[in-house]
């Protein structure tokens, strides 16, 4: 079963289209469920690839 | 102006004065807190079209912040036993990442969003960072942001 705007709803009723982003920042997937043309379901999951990062410094006395 | 993903500079800051509690050290008293508690964390989405956060963001704010069904302002709260797993260091990289995914479950954002800014609810909603991606919308479904490997290479904030 798969939730829907329109309730719970069997898979087998709806159309599904899927997808894939993957570069040097993320990969994320999607997944989308149709109805007769209409959006009724859209899942995503971001997988973090680059993330912050910060770099110390520390002064000297030779200045 | 977009979102952009950063360490917030205030954070950095805040760091020093050691606002911000990840983890559960045993430290020396400077008046009576000898074992805090670590503090509690939350994530908070935000329109691609904002601009809203970024490396300026000091504290939470709801400009920009998405809405929808079944999404609350100021986001969801990060969760485990604390929401950060102990902060360690590898090399010359400190590091540390939220124990668990981070699950917005069964809303619908209609509104394209690209980022999740990261803050202190406890010590009043202060910015810890900010994660970009790429534009989503979600009908009636869920949005899963995955924690990389907590390493000094991959983990969510690293300091070097």
């Amino acid at each position: 079963m798969i939730t829907t705007t329109k309730g719970d709803m069997d898979e087998s009723l709806l159309d599904k289209r899927e997808g894939v982003v993957d570069n040097d920042h993320e990969r994320t997937t999607w997944v989308e469920y149709w109805l007769d043309g209409e959006l009724v379901h859209r899942s995503a999951h971001v997988t973090f690839k680059r993330n912050v990062f910060s770099q110390t410094a520390i002064g000297g006395f030779n200045g | 102006m977009a979102n952009t993903q950063a360490m917030c500079t205030s954070f950095k800051k805040e760091l020093m004065n050691a606002i911000h509690q990840f983890g559960a050290p045993t430290i020396t008293s400077r008046t009576s807190l000898t074992a805090p508690t670590p503090d509690s964390f939350k994530a908070a989405l935000y329109e691609a079209t904002a601009g809203a956060v970024g490396a300026g963001t000091t504290v939470y704010t709801s400009s920009g912040e998405v809405s929808g069904t079944n999404y609350s302002a100021g986001g969801v709260d990060l969760t485990g036993a604390q929401d950060w797993i102990e902060p360690s260091s590898s090399g010359t990289t400190g590091f540390s990442t939220p124990t668990a995914n981070i699950v917005f479950t069964n809303v619908t954002l209609t509104t394209a969003f690209d980022a999740v800014l990261i803050y202190n609810s406890t010590q009043g909603t202060k910015a810890v960072s900010v994660h970009t991606f790429g534009s989503q919308t979600i009908t009636a479904g869920t949005l899963t942001l995955t924690m990389p490997a907590n390493d000094a290479t991959n983990a969510l904030i690293r300091i070097a």
